[in-house]
Protein backbone atom coordinates (compact mmCIF):
# COMPACT_ATOMS: atom_id res chain seq x y z
CA UNK A 1 0.00 0.00 0.00
CA UNK A 2 1.40 3.42 -0.93
CA UNK A 3 1.96 6.14 1.64
CA UNK A 4 -0.69 8.50 0.37
CA UNK A 5 -3.29 5.77 0.57
CA UNK A 6 -2.12 4.96 4.07
CA UNK A 7 -2.58 8.48 5.31
CA UNK A 8 -6.26 8.46 4.39
CA UNK A 9 -7.02 5.57 6.73
CA UNK A 10 -8.86 7.00 9.73
CA UNK A 11 -9.50 3.85 11.73
CA UNK A 12 -7.70 0.54 11.58
CA UNK A 13 -8.65 -2.47 13.67
CA UNK A 14 -6.77 -5.77 13.63
CA UNK A 15 -7.95 -8.80 15.55
CA UNK A 16 -9.87 -6.39 17.75
CA UNK A 17 -11.37 -8.22 20.71
CA UNK A 18 -13.45 -7.26 23.73
CA UNK A 19 -14.40 -9.65 26.49
CA UNK A 20 -16.67 -8.92 29.44
CA UNK A 21 -15.63 -11.68 31.83
CA UNK A 22 -16.38 -14.92 30.03
CA UNK A 23 -18.52 -13.24 27.38
CA UNK A 24 -16.64 -12.38 24.20
CA UNK A 25 -18.63 -9.45 22.81
CA UNK A 26 -16.22 -8.66 19.95
CA UNK A 27 -14.24 -11.60 18.67
CA UNK A 28 -11.23 -10.63 16.59
CA UNK A 29 -12.56 -8.23 13.97
CA UNK A 30 -10.49 -6.59 11.23
CA UNK A 31 -11.57 -3.50 9.35
CA UNK A 32 -10.42 -0.17 8.04
CA UNK A 33 -12.30 3.08 7.63
CA UNK A 34 -11.07 5.55 5.03
CA UNK A 35 -11.33 9.29 5.03
CA UNK A 36 -14.66 10.69 3.89
CA UNK A 37 -16.49 7.41 3.63
CA UNK A 38 -19.62 6.28 5.43
CA UNK A 39 -18.80 2.98 7.05
CA UNK A 40 -21.54 0.78 8.48
CA UNK A 41 -21.73 -1.92 11.13
CA UNK A 42 -24.84 -3.96 10.46
CA UNK A 43 -26.00 -6.68 12.78
CA UNK A 44 -28.74 -7.91 15.13
CA UNK A 45 -29.06 -7.17 18.84
CA UNK A 46 -25.99 -8.21 20.79
CA UNK A 47 -23.77 -8.50 17.70
CA UNK A 48 -21.17 -6.25 19.33
CA UNK A 49 -21.79 -3.08 17.33
CA UNK A 50 -21.98 -0.70 20.28
CA UNK A 51 -19.00 -2.37 21.89
CA UNK A 52 -16.91 -1.66 18.78
CA UNK A 53 -18.22 1.89 18.71
CA UNK A 54 -17.22 2.45 22.32
CA UNK A 55 -13.73 1.13 21.65
CA UNK A 56 -13.38 3.47 18.66
CA UNK A 57 -14.73 6.30 20.81
CA UNK A 58 -11.84 5.52 23.18
CA UNK A 59 -14.09 5.06 26.19
CA UNK A 60 -13.71 1.30 26.36
CA UNK A 61 -10.39 -0.53 26.56
CA UNK A 62 -9.94 -3.39 24.16
CA UNK A 63 -9.07 -6.79 25.58
CA UNK A 64 -6.90 -7.75 22.63
CA UNK A 65 -5.81 -6.95 19.09
CA UNK A 66 -4.80 -3.59 17.70
CA UNK A 67 -6.77 -0.41 17.19
CA UNK A 68 -5.52 2.82 15.77
CA UNK A 69 -7.62 5.94 15.36
CA UNK A 70 -6.08 8.79 13.38
CA UNK A 71 -2.82 6.96 13.90
CA UNK A 72 -3.10 7.01 17.69
CA UNK A 73 -3.60 4.21 20.20
CA UNK A 74 -6.71 4.88 22.32
CA UNK A 75 -5.13 3.24 25.35
CA UNK A 76 -2.50 5.93 25.45
CA UNK A 77 -4.02 8.99 23.83
CA UNK A 78 -7.68 8.75 24.86
CA UNK A 79 -8.38 12.48 25.38
CA UNK A 80 -6.37 13.45 22.27
CA UNK A 81 -8.28 11.05 20.04
CA UNK A 82 -11.65 11.99 21.50
CA UNK A 83 -10.91 15.60 20.63
CA UNK A 84 -11.23 14.63 16.96
CA UNK A 85 -14.38 12.55 17.32
CA UNK A 86 -18.06 13.31 17.45
CA UNK A 87 -20.07 10.70 19.32
CA UNK A 88 -23.78 9.98 19.06
CA UNK A 89 -24.40 7.21 21.58
CA UNK A 90 -27.16 4.64 21.24
CA UNK A 91 -29.06 6.27 24.11
CA UNK A 92 -29.17 10.05 24.30
CA UNK A 93 -27.21 11.46 27.19
CA UNK A 94 -27.96 15.15 26.88
CA UNK A 95 -27.42 17.31 29.95
CA UNK A 96 -30.93 17.60 31.35
CA UNK A 97 -29.93 20.35 33.77
CA UNK A 98 -28.98 22.66 30.92
CA UNK A 99 -30.98 24.43 28.26
CA UNK A 100 -30.77 23.42 24.62
CA UNK A 101 -28.24 26.05 23.53
CA UNK A 102 -26.20 25.62 26.70
CA UNK A 103 -25.92 21.91 25.94
CA UNK A 104 -23.99 22.80 22.81
CA UNK A 105 -21.87 25.51 24.37
CA UNK A 106 -20.90 23.62 27.50
CA UNK A 107 -20.12 20.48 25.50
CA UNK A 108 -17.85 22.57 23.30
CA UNK A 109 -16.12 23.89 26.41
CA UNK A 110 -15.26 20.31 27.41
CA UNK A 111 -13.16 20.23 24.24
CA UNK A 112 -11.44 23.42 25.30
CA UNK A 113 -13.05 25.53 22.57
CA UNK A 114 -13.30 29.27 23.26
CA UNK A 115 -16.60 31.12 23.66
CA UNK A 116 -15.77 33.28 20.67
CA UNK A 117 -15.89 30.18 18.50
CA UNK A 118 -18.78 28.52 20.32
CA UNK A 119 -21.35 31.32 20.29
CA UNK A 120 -21.76 31.44 16.49
CA UNK A 121 -21.14 27.69 16.26
CA UNK A 122 -24.07 26.98 18.59
CA UNK A 123 -26.38 29.10 16.43
CA UNK A 124 -25.19 27.34 13.28
CA UNK A 125 -25.79 23.91 14.86
CA UNK A 126 -29.22 24.89 16.20
CA UNK A 127 -30.08 25.84 12.66
CA UNK A 128 -28.70 22.55 11.36
CA UNK A 129 -30.77 20.61 13.88
CA UNK A 130 -33.85 22.78 13.21
CA UNK A 131 -33.97 23.70 16.89
CA UNK A 132 -33.43 27.45 16.72
CA UNK A 133 -36.82 28.16 18.29
CA UNK A 134 -36.10 25.74 21.10
CA UNK A 135 -32.72 27.25 21.99
CA UNK A 136 -33.78 28.46 25.45
CA UNK A 137 -35.95 25.57 26.64
CA UNK A 138 -34.83 22.75 28.90
CA UNK A 139 -33.89 19.50 27.19
CA UNK A 140 -36.65 17.57 28.98
CA UNK A 141 -39.33 19.32 26.98
CA UNK A 142 -37.97 18.17 23.59
CA UNK A 143 -39.52 15.30 21.63
CA UNK A 144 -37.51 12.14 20.98
CA UNK A 145 -36.64 13.22 17.46
CA UNK A 146 -35.56 16.67 18.60
CA UNK A 147 -33.34 15.16 21.30
CA UNK A 148 -31.73 12.92 18.72
CA UNK A 149 -31.06 15.87 16.44
CA UNK A 150 -29.64 17.83 19.32
CA UNK A 151 -27.37 14.91 20.21
CA UNK A 152 -26.09 14.87 16.63
CA UNK A 153 -25.64 18.64 16.61
CA UNK A 154 -23.74 18.37 19.90
CA UNK A 155 -21.46 15.74 18.40
CA UNK A 156 -20.51 18.24 15.68
CA UNK A 157 -19.52 21.09 17.97
CA UNK A 158 -15.80 20.28 17.79
CA UNK A 159 -15.94 19.90 13.99
CA UNK A 160 -14.94 16.24 14.25
CA UNK A 161 -12.95 14.34 11.64
CA UNK A 162 -14.92 11.20 12.43
CA UNK A 163 -18.56 11.07 13.49
CA UNK A 164 -19.67 7.91 15.31
CA UNK A 165 -23.40 7.27 15.12
CA UNK A 166 -24.76 4.36 17.16
CA UNK A 167 -28.24 3.61 15.82
CA UNK A 168 -28.95 7.24 15.03
CA UNK A 169 -32.56 6.72 14.00
CA UNK A 170 -33.82 3.99 16.33
CA UNK A 171 -37.09 5.02 17.90
CA UNK A 172 -37.84 7.76 15.39
CA UNK A 173 -40.85 7.94 13.11
CA UNK A 174 -40.24 7.68 9.34
CA UNK A 175 -40.37 11.43 8.80
CA UNK A 176 -37.85 12.14 11.54
CA UNK A 177 -35.61 9.41 10.12
CA UNK A 178 -35.63 10.99 6.70
CA UNK A 179 -34.77 14.40 8.13
CA UNK A 180 -31.85 12.79 9.93
CA UNK A 181 -30.66 10.94 6.86
CA UNK A 182 -30.69 14.21 4.99
CA UNK A 183 -28.51 15.82 7.66
CA UNK A 184 -26.09 12.91 7.54
CA UNK A 185 -25.81 13.13 3.74
CA UNK A 186 -24.88 16.77 4.08
CA UNK A 187 -22.17 15.95 6.57
CA UNK A 188 -20.79 13.33 4.23
CA UNK A 189 -20.71 15.86 1.44
CA UNK A 190 -18.78 18.14 3.75
CA UNK A 191 -16.12 15.44 4.02
CA UNK A 192 -16.86 14.06 7.49
CA UNK A 193 -16.05 10.37 7.91
CA UNK A 194 -19.10 8.56 9.27
CA UNK A 195 -19.23 5.30 11.20
CA UNK A 196 -22.80 4.13 11.58
CA UNK A 197 -24.30 1.14 13.35
CA UNK A 198 -27.79 0.07 12.59
CA UNK A 199 -30.02 -2.92 12.38
CA UNK A 200 -32.13 -1.32 9.69
CA UNK A 201 -30.99 -2.59 6.32
CA UNK A 202 -32.63 0.27 4.43
CA UNK A 203 -30.65 2.70 6.53
CA UNK A 204 -27.44 0.80 5.85
CA UNK A 205 -28.18 0.70 2.12
CA UNK A 206 -29.05 4.37 2.01
CA UNK A 207 -26.22 5.75 4.05
CA UNK A 208 -23.25 3.44 3.85
CA UNK A 209 -20.60 3.33 1.16
CA UNK A 210 -19.17 0.22 2.69
CA UNK A 211 -20.25 -1.96 5.54
CA UNK A 212 -19.54 -5.07 7.54
CA UNK A 213 -22.23 -7.55 8.48
CA UNK A 214 -21.75 -8.74 12.04
CA UNK A 215 -23.14 -11.54 14.14
CA UNK A 216 -22.08 -12.72 17.60
CA UNK A 217 -19.01 -10.54 17.71
CA UNK A 218 -17.67 -11.64 14.33
CA UNK A 219 -17.61 -10.08 10.89
CA UNK A 220 -19.51 -12.32 8.49
CA UNK A 221 -18.94 -10.30 5.33
CA UNK A 222 -17.71 -6.91 4.18
CA UNK A 223 -18.18 -4.76 1.08
CA UNK A 224 -20.40 -2.18 -0.55
CA UNK A 225 -24.14 -2.82 -0.15
CA UNK A 226 -24.45 -3.60 -3.87
CA UNK A 227 -21.48 -5.96 -3.89
CA UNK A 228 -22.74 -7.80 -0.81
CA UNK A 229 -26.15 -8.25 -2.36
CA UNK A 230 -24.62 -9.42 -5.57
CA UNK A 231 -22.32 -11.84 -3.85
CA UNK A 232 -24.69 -13.33 -1.31
CA UNK A 233 -28.11 -13.00 -2.89
CA UNK A 234 -29.87 -13.07 -6.23
CA UNK A 235 -31.25 -10.09 -8.09
CA UNK A 236 -34.85 -10.57 -7.00
CA UNK A 237 -36.82 -12.26 -4.27
CA UNK A 238 -40.31 -13.72 -4.38
CA UNK A 239 -41.97 -13.67 -0.97
CA UNK A 240 -44.87 -16.05 -0.49
CA UNK A 241 -47.10 -16.61 2.51
CA UNK A 242 -49.26 -19.68 2.79
CA UNK A 243 -50.02 -19.45 6.50
CA UNK A 244 -47.63 -20.66 9.15
CA UNK A 245 -48.73 -24.35 9.07
CA UNK A 246 -48.47 -24.79 5.33
CA UNK A 247 -45.24 -22.90 4.50
CA UNK A 248 -42.88 -25.83 5.11
CA UNK A 249 -45.05 -28.27 3.18
CA UNK A 250 -45.46 -25.97 0.18
CA UNK A 251 -41.75 -25.21 0.15
CA UNK A 252 -41.07 -28.86 -0.72
CA UNK A 253 -43.36 -28.60 -3.75
CA UNK A 254 -41.56 -25.45 -4.88
CA UNK A 255 -38.13 -27.09 -4.92
CA UNK A 256 -36.30 -26.25 -8.11
CA UNK A 257 -37.86 -22.81 -8.55
CA UNK A 258 -35.29 -19.99 -8.68
CA UNK A 259 -31.72 -20.38 -7.41
CA UNK A 260 -32.42 -21.03 -3.77
CA UNK A 261 -35.36 -21.28 -1.40
CA UNK A 262 -35.39 -20.11 2.20
CA UNK A 263 -38.26 -21.20 4.44
CA UNK A 264 -39.00 -18.97 7.41
CA UNK A 265 -41.77 -19.61 9.96
CA UNK A 266 -43.96 -16.89 8.45
CA UNK A 267 -42.99 -16.94 4.77
CA UNK A 268 -41.12 -18.59 1.93
CA UNK A 269 -38.40 -16.66 0.08
CA UNK A 270 -37.42 -17.67 -3.43
CA UNK A 271 -34.13 -16.18 -4.65
CA UNK A 272 -34.19 -15.74 -8.40
CA UNK A 273 -33.21 -13.55 -11.35
CA UNK A 274 -36.73 -13.57 -12.76
CA UNK A 275 -39.23 -12.91 -10.01
CA UNK A 276 -42.39 -12.05 -11.91
CA UNK A 277 -42.07 -15.02 -14.23
CA UNK A 278 -41.46 -17.44 -11.40
CA UNK A 279 -44.44 -16.11 -9.49
CA UNK A 280 -46.68 -16.46 -12.54
CA UNK A 281 -45.49 -20.04 -12.99
CA UNK A 282 -46.20 -20.86 -9.34
CA UNK A 283 -49.73 -19.45 -9.54
CA UNK A 284 -50.33 -21.21 -12.87
CA UNK A 285 -49.26 -24.41 -11.21
CA UNK A 286 -52.27 -24.13 -8.91
CA UNK A 287 -50.69 -22.87 -5.69
CA UNK A 288 -52.63 -20.01 -4.10
CA UNK A 289 -50.45 -17.97 -1.71
CA UNK A 290 -52.30 -15.76 0.83
CA UNK A 291 -49.98 -12.95 -0.13
CA UNK A 292 -47.18 -12.67 -2.65
CA UNK A 293 -44.61 -10.06 -3.49
CA UNK A 294 -41.67 -9.68 -5.82
CA UNK A 295 -38.91 -7.35 -4.63
CA UNK A 296 -35.27 -6.48 -5.10
CA UNK A 297 -32.79 -8.32 -2.90
CA UNK A 298 -31.68 -6.40 0.16
CA UNK A 299 -29.09 -6.61 2.88
CA UNK A 300 -31.69 -8.43 4.93
CA UNK A 301 -31.34 -11.31 2.49
CA UNK A 302 -27.58 -11.15 2.72
CA UNK A 303 -27.84 -11.44 6.46
CA UNK A 304 -30.26 -14.33 6.25
CA UNK A 305 -27.93 -16.13 3.88
CA UNK A 306 -24.94 -15.60 6.09
CA UNK A 307 -26.48 -16.48 9.43
CA UNK A 308 -29.68 -18.35 8.72
CA UNK A 309 -31.56 -15.79 10.81
CA UNK A 310 -33.39 -12.59 10.07
CA UNK A 311 -31.90 -9.30 11.11
CA UNK A 312 -34.85 -7.80 12.93
CA UNK A 313 -36.53 -10.39 15.14
CA UNK B 1 -4.05 -9.00 28.28
CA UNK B 2 -1.49 -6.26 27.83
CA UNK B 3 1.27 -4.80 29.95
CA UNK B 4 0.94 -1.79 32.23
CA UNK B 5 1.96 1.56 30.76
CA UNK B 6 4.38 4.21 31.95
CA UNK B 7 2.97 6.70 34.43
CA UNK B 8 3.15 9.70 32.08
CA UNK B 9 1.09 7.95 29.42
CA UNK B 10 -1.24 6.85 32.22
CA UNK B 11 -1.87 10.43 33.34
CA UNK B 12 -2.36 11.57 29.78
CA UNK B 13 -5.07 8.97 29.31
CA UNK B 14 -7.09 10.19 32.31
CA UNK B 15 -6.38 13.92 32.44
CA UNK B 16 -6.65 16.66 29.83
CA UNK B 17 -6.12 19.61 32.17
CA UNK B 18 -9.62 20.96 31.61
CA UNK B 19 -11.44 20.38 34.89
CA UNK B 20 -12.44 24.08 34.96
CA UNK B 21 -14.95 23.34 32.18
CA UNK B 22 -16.69 20.92 34.53
CA UNK B 23 -16.97 23.76 37.06
CA UNK B 24 -18.33 25.98 34.33
CA UNK B 25 -20.97 23.39 33.52
CA UNK B 26 -22.13 23.47 37.15
CA UNK B 27 -22.49 27.26 36.89
CA UNK B 28 -24.67 26.91 33.82
CA UNK B 29 -26.76 24.30 35.64
CA UNK B 30 -27.35 26.82 38.44
CA UNK B 31 -29.45 28.79 35.95
CA UNK B 32 -32.11 26.11 36.05
CA UNK B 33 -31.71 24.92 39.65
CA UNK B 34 -33.65 25.65 42.83
CA UNK B 35 -31.99 28.55 44.62
CA UNK B 36 -33.33 27.76 48.06
CA UNK B 37 -31.27 24.55 48.12
CA UNK B 38 -28.17 26.60 47.47
CA UNK B 39 -29.05 29.23 50.07
CA UNK B 40 -30.18 26.75 52.76
CA UNK B 41 -26.61 25.50 53.03
CA UNK B 42 -25.71 28.86 54.54
CA UNK B 43 -28.58 29.18 56.99
CA UNK B 44 -28.34 25.80 58.67
CA UNK B 45 -25.16 26.47 60.68
CA UNK B 46 -26.34 30.02 61.43
CA UNK B 47 -29.50 28.62 63.03
CA UNK B 48 -27.42 26.21 65.11
CA UNK B 49 -25.19 29.04 66.19
CA UNK B 50 -28.11 31.21 67.22
CA UNK B 51 -30.07 28.55 69.11
CA UNK B 52 -27.20 26.65 70.77
CA UNK B 53 -24.47 29.26 70.92
CA UNK B 54 -26.50 32.24 72.02
CA UNK B 55 -29.52 30.46 73.52
CA UNK B 56 -27.96 27.53 75.34
CA UNK B 57 -24.71 29.47 75.74
CA UNK B 58 -26.52 31.96 77.98
CA UNK B 59 -27.13 29.14 80.48
CA UNK B 60 -23.68 27.60 80.19
CA UNK B 61 -21.54 30.69 80.31
CA UNK B 62 -17.83 30.13 79.69
CA UNK B 63 -16.19 26.87 78.71
CA UNK B 64 -12.60 25.64 78.54
CA UNK B 65 -10.90 26.05 75.16
CA UNK B 66 -8.32 23.62 73.71
CA UNK B 67 -5.47 25.00 75.80
CA UNK B 68 -7.50 25.43 78.95
CA UNK B 69 -8.30 29.12 78.55
CA UNK B 70 -11.94 29.96 79.12
CA UNK B 71 -14.00 31.14 76.13
CA UNK B 72 -17.68 31.87 75.63
CA UNK B 73 -19.81 28.88 74.64
CA UNK B 74 -20.74 30.51 71.33
CA UNK B 75 -17.08 31.07 70.47
CA UNK B 76 -16.45 27.42 71.32
CA UNK B 77 -19.07 25.91 69.04
CA UNK B 78 -18.92 28.40 66.15
CA UNK B 79 -15.72 26.95 64.65
CA UNK B 80 -17.16 23.46 65.03
CA UNK B 81 -20.20 24.60 63.07
CA UNK B 82 -17.97 26.08 60.40
CA UNK B 83 -16.11 22.78 60.06
CA UNK B 84 -19.38 20.88 60.00
CA UNK B 85 -20.90 23.09 57.35
CA UNK B 86 -17.77 22.68 55.23
CA UNK B 87 -18.25 18.96 55.61
CA UNK B 88 -21.97 19.01 54.91
CA UNK B 89 -21.69 21.14 51.81
CA UNK B 90 -18.91 18.99 50.42
CA UNK B 91 -20.71 15.77 51.24
CA UNK B 92 -24.01 16.93 49.80
CA UNK B 93 -22.43 17.94 46.50
CA UNK B 94 -20.15 14.98 46.21
CA UNK B 95 -22.64 12.32 47.25
CA UNK B 96 -26.27 13.03 46.38
CA UNK B 97 -25.54 15.26 43.42
CA UNK B 98 -22.85 12.97 42.08
CA UNK B 99 -25.00 9.90 42.68
CA UNK B 100 -27.78 11.37 40.60
CA UNK B 101 -25.43 12.34 37.79
CA UNK B 102 -23.72 8.98 37.81
CA UNK B 103 -26.71 6.70 37.95
CA UNK B 104 -29.51 8.64 36.32
CA UNK B 105 -28.41 11.66 34.33
CA UNK B 106 -25.59 9.81 32.49
CA UNK B 107 -23.72 13.08 32.60
CA UNK B 108 -20.28 11.58 33.13
CA UNK B 109 -20.81 9.21 30.25
CA UNK B 110 -21.35 12.24 28.03
CA UNK B 111 -18.35 14.07 29.49
CA UNK B 112 -16.00 11.16 29.08
CA UNK B 113 -16.86 10.95 25.38
CA UNK B 114 -15.28 14.39 24.93
CA UNK B 115 -11.61 15.11 25.35
CA UNK B 116 -12.08 15.23 29.13
CA UNK B 117 -10.61 12.41 31.17
CA UNK B 118 -11.95 10.90 34.42
CA UNK B 119 -9.52 12.94 36.52
CA UNK B 120 -10.79 16.16 34.90
CA UNK B 121 -14.30 15.19 35.92
CA UNK B 122 -13.35 14.26 39.49
CA UNK B 123 -11.32 17.43 39.99
CA UNK B 124 -13.98 19.61 38.37
CA UNK B 125 -16.84 18.29 40.45
CA UNK B 126 -14.78 18.61 43.62
CA UNK B 127 -13.62 22.09 42.72
CA UNK B 128 -17.23 23.16 42.30
CA UNK B 129 -18.14 21.67 45.67
CA UNK B 130 -15.22 23.66 47.10
CA UNK B 131 -16.30 26.85 45.44
CA UNK B 132 -19.68 26.48 47.05
CA UNK B 133 -17.97 25.59 50.32
CA UNK B 134 -15.89 28.76 50.04
CA UNK B 135 -18.98 30.93 49.68
CA UNK B 136 -20.57 29.30 52.73
CA UNK B 137 -17.37 29.57 54.73
CA UNK B 138 -17.00 33.27 53.91
CA UNK B 139 -20.61 33.94 54.82
CA UNK B 140 -20.39 32.06 58.09
CA UNK B 141 -17.09 33.73 58.98
CA UNK B 142 -18.76 37.11 58.51
CA UNK B 143 -21.44 36.06 60.97
CA UNK B 144 -18.74 34.93 63.42
CA UNK B 145 -16.97 38.27 63.04
CA UNK B 146 -20.22 40.14 63.54
CA UNK B 147 -20.85 38.33 66.83
CA UNK B 148 -17.24 38.74 67.89
CA UNK B 149 -16.56 35.00 67.88
CA UNK B 150 -13.22 35.12 66.05
CA UNK B 151 -10.85 35.65 68.93
CA UNK B 152 -7.54 35.67 67.08
CA UNK B 153 -6.12 37.00 63.78
CA UNK B 154 -5.14 33.38 63.09
CA UNK B 155 -8.87 32.98 62.57
CA UNK B 156 -8.47 34.20 59.01
CA UNK B 157 -6.75 30.92 58.25
CA UNK B 158 -10.01 29.19 59.14
CA UNK B 159 -11.21 29.92 55.62
CA UNK B 160 -8.52 27.93 53.80
CA UNK B 161 -8.81 25.35 56.57
CA UNK B 162 -12.53 25.00 55.87
CA UNK B 163 -11.69 24.51 52.20
CA UNK B 164 -9.18 21.82 53.02
CA UNK B 165 -11.79 20.05 55.11
CA UNK B 166 -14.33 20.34 52.31
CA UNK B 167 -11.75 19.05 49.80
CA UNK B 168 -11.06 15.99 51.92
CA UNK B 169 -14.71 15.16 52.42
CA UNK B 170 -15.63 15.90 48.81
CA UNK B 171 -12.98 13.68 47.27
CA UNK B 172 -13.67 10.78 49.64
CA UNK B 173 -17.41 11.34 49.37
CA UNK B 174 -17.25 11.09 45.60
CA UNK B 175 -15.13 7.94 45.77
CA UNK B 176 -17.56 6.29 48.20
CA UNK B 177 -20.58 7.37 46.16
CA UNK B 178 -19.16 5.69 43.10
CA UNK B 179 -19.67 2.34 44.84
CA UNK B 180 -23.30 3.05 45.70
CA UNK B 181 -25.98 1.54 43.56
CA UNK B 182 -29.26 2.27 45.33
CA UNK B 183 -30.89 5.02 47.37
CA UNK B 184 -30.86 2.76 50.45
CA UNK B 185 -27.11 2.55 50.26
CA UNK B 186 -26.96 6.32 49.98
CA UNK B 187 -28.86 6.57 53.25
CA UNK B 188 -25.98 4.82 55.00
CA UNK B 189 -23.97 7.96 54.43
CA UNK B 190 -26.48 10.00 56.45
CA UNK B 191 -26.57 7.28 59.06
CA UNK B 192 -22.84 7.79 59.47
CA UNK B 193 -22.79 11.59 59.25
CA UNK B 194 -25.24 12.52 61.99
CA UNK B 195 -23.51 10.72 64.89
CA UNK B 196 -20.19 12.05 63.66
CA UNK B 197 -21.63 15.57 63.89
CA UNK B 198 -23.05 14.97 67.37
CA UNK B 199 -20.06 13.26 68.97
CA UNK B 200 -16.97 14.89 67.44
CA UNK B 201 -16.48 17.31 70.33
CA UNK B 202 -18.79 19.67 68.49
CA UNK B 203 -20.75 20.95 71.45
CA UNK B 204 -18.39 20.17 74.34
CA UNK B 205 -14.69 19.37 74.83
CA UNK B 206 -13.58 15.86 73.99
CA UNK B 207 -12.27 15.48 77.54
CA UNK B 208 -15.79 14.66 78.80
CA UNK B 209 -15.37 11.20 77.24
CA UNK B 210 -13.47 8.30 78.77
CA UNK B 211 -10.10 7.60 77.12
CA UNK B 212 -11.36 4.78 74.89
CA UNK B 213 -14.20 6.81 73.43
CA UNK B 214 -11.84 9.72 72.87
CA UNK B 215 -9.67 7.48 70.73
CA UNK B 216 -12.68 6.37 68.74
CA UNK B 217 -13.73 9.96 68.06
CA UNK B 218 -10.22 10.81 66.94
CA UNK B 219 -10.30 8.13 64.26
CA UNK B 220 -13.03 9.98 62.38
CA UNK B 221 -12.29 13.02 60.24
CA UNK B 222 -14.72 15.58 61.61
CA UNK B 223 -12.98 15.82 64.97
CA UNK B 224 -9.75 16.75 63.19
CA UNK B 225 -11.60 19.37 61.18
CA UNK B 226 -13.19 20.88 64.26
CA UNK B 227 -9.92 20.96 66.20
CA UNK B 228 -8.17 22.54 63.24
CA UNK B 229 -10.62 25.41 62.89
CA UNK B 230 -11.24 25.82 66.60
CA UNK B 231 -7.54 26.19 67.27
CA UNK B 232 -7.34 28.92 64.65
CA UNK B 233 -10.39 31.01 65.53
CA UNK B 234 -9.70 30.81 69.27
CA UNK B 235 -5.99 31.37 68.72
CA UNK B 236 -5.23 28.37 70.97
CA UNK B 237 -3.14 25.81 69.12
CA UNK B 238 0.27 24.17 68.93
CA UNK B 239 2.16 22.19 66.29
CA UNK B 240 -0.31 19.31 66.59
CA UNK B 241 -2.58 21.39 64.36
CA UNK B 242 -0.42 20.29 61.44
CA UNK B 243 -1.44 16.67 62.05
CA UNK B 244 -5.07 17.67 61.68
CA UNK B 245 -4.28 19.36 58.38
CA UNK B 246 -2.28 16.33 57.25
CA UNK B 247 -5.26 14.08 57.99
CA UNK B 248 -7.24 16.00 55.38
CA UNK B 249 -4.37 16.14 52.90
CA UNK B 250 -4.32 12.34 53.01
CA UNK B 251 -8.09 12.22 52.54
CA UNK B 252 -7.74 14.43 49.47
CA UNK B 253 -5.07 12.25 47.90
CA UNK B 254 -6.76 8.93 48.65
CA UNK B 255 -10.13 10.25 47.52
CA UNK B 256 -8.84 11.62 44.22
CA UNK B 257 -6.99 8.48 43.28
CA UNK B 258 -9.94 6.28 44.22
CA UNK B 259 -12.46 8.49 42.40
CA UNK B 260 -10.40 8.55 39.21
CA UNK B 261 -10.04 4.77 39.32
CA UNK B 262 -13.74 4.29 39.90
CA UNK B 263 -14.82 6.69 37.18
CA UNK B 264 -12.51 4.87 34.81
CA UNK B 265 -13.92 1.51 35.86
CA UNK B 266 -17.53 2.69 35.62
CA UNK B 267 -17.49 4.69 32.42
CA UNK B 268 -14.61 3.25 30.47
CA UNK B 269 -15.49 -0.44 30.70
N1 LIG C 1 -20.61 -3.24 29.90
C1 LIG C 1 -20.92 -4.49 29.59
N2 LIG C 1 -20.78 -5.47 30.49
C2 LIG C 1 -21.07 -6.75 30.19
N3 LIG C 1 -21.53 -7.17 29.00
C3 LIG C 1 -21.70 -6.22 28.05
C4 LIG C 1 -21.41 -4.85 28.28
N4 LIG C 1 -21.67 -4.16 27.15
C5 LIG C 1 -22.10 -5.05 26.26
N5 LIG C 1 -22.12 -6.30 26.78
C6 LIG C 1 -22.52 -7.55 26.07
O1 LIG C 1 -21.80 -7.60 24.86
C7 LIG C 1 -22.61 -8.11 23.81
C8 LIG C 1 -22.60 -7.12 22.67
O2 LIG C 1 -23.30 -5.94 23.07
P1 LIG C 1 -23.43 -4.64 22.16
O3 LIG C 1 -24.11 -3.62 22.98
O4 LIG C 1 -22.11 -4.32 21.60
O5 LIG C 1 -24.39 -5.16 21.02
P2 LIG C 1 -25.08 -4.34 19.85
O6 LIG C 1 -24.65 -4.99 18.59
O7 LIG C 1 -24.81 -2.91 20.01
O8 LIG C 1 -26.61 -4.66 20.11
P3 LIG C 1 -27.90 -3.70 19.98
O9 LIG C 1 -28.34 -3.77 18.56
O10 LIG C 1 -28.89 -4.35 20.89
O11 LIG C 1 -27.52 -2.33 20.41
C9 LIG C 1 -23.97 -8.36 24.42
O12 LIG C 1 -24.07 -9.73 24.73
C10 LIG C 1 -23.98 -7.53 25.67
O13 LIG C 1 -24.78 -8.12 26.65
MG1 LIG D 1 -25.91 -1.27 20.35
Amino acid sequence: MSETEDSTIMIRAGGLTKAFGALVAVDGVDFEVRKGEAFGLLGPNGAGKSTIMRMIASVSRRSGGTLSILGMDPDERGPDIRGHLGVVPQQDNLDTELRVRDNLIVYGRYFGLPMKFLRPKAEELLEFAQLTEKAAVKVDSLSGGMKRRLTIARALVNEPDILLLDEPTTGLDPQARHILWDRLFRLKEAGVTLVITTHYMDEAEQLCDRLVVMDKGRIMAAGTPAALIQQYSSREVVELRFGSERNAEVALQLAGTGERIETLPDRILIYTQTGEEDLARIVDGGLRPLTSLVRRSSLEDVFLRLTGRSLVE
Amino acid sequence: MREGRPVAAGLRSVYAGRSHTVVLRAMYALKTSAWFVVVSGFFEPVFFLLSFGLGLGGLIGAIQGPKGLAVSYAAFIAPALLATSAMNGAIYDSTWNVFFKMRFARLYEAMIATSLGPLDIALGEIAYALLRGLVYALAFMSVMFAFGLVLSPWGLLAIPAALLIAFGFASCGMAITSYMKTFQQMDWINFFMLPMFMFSATFYPITVYPEAIQLLVKIFPLWHGIELIRGLTLGQFDSSILWHALYFAVMVAVGLVATTRRLTALFMK
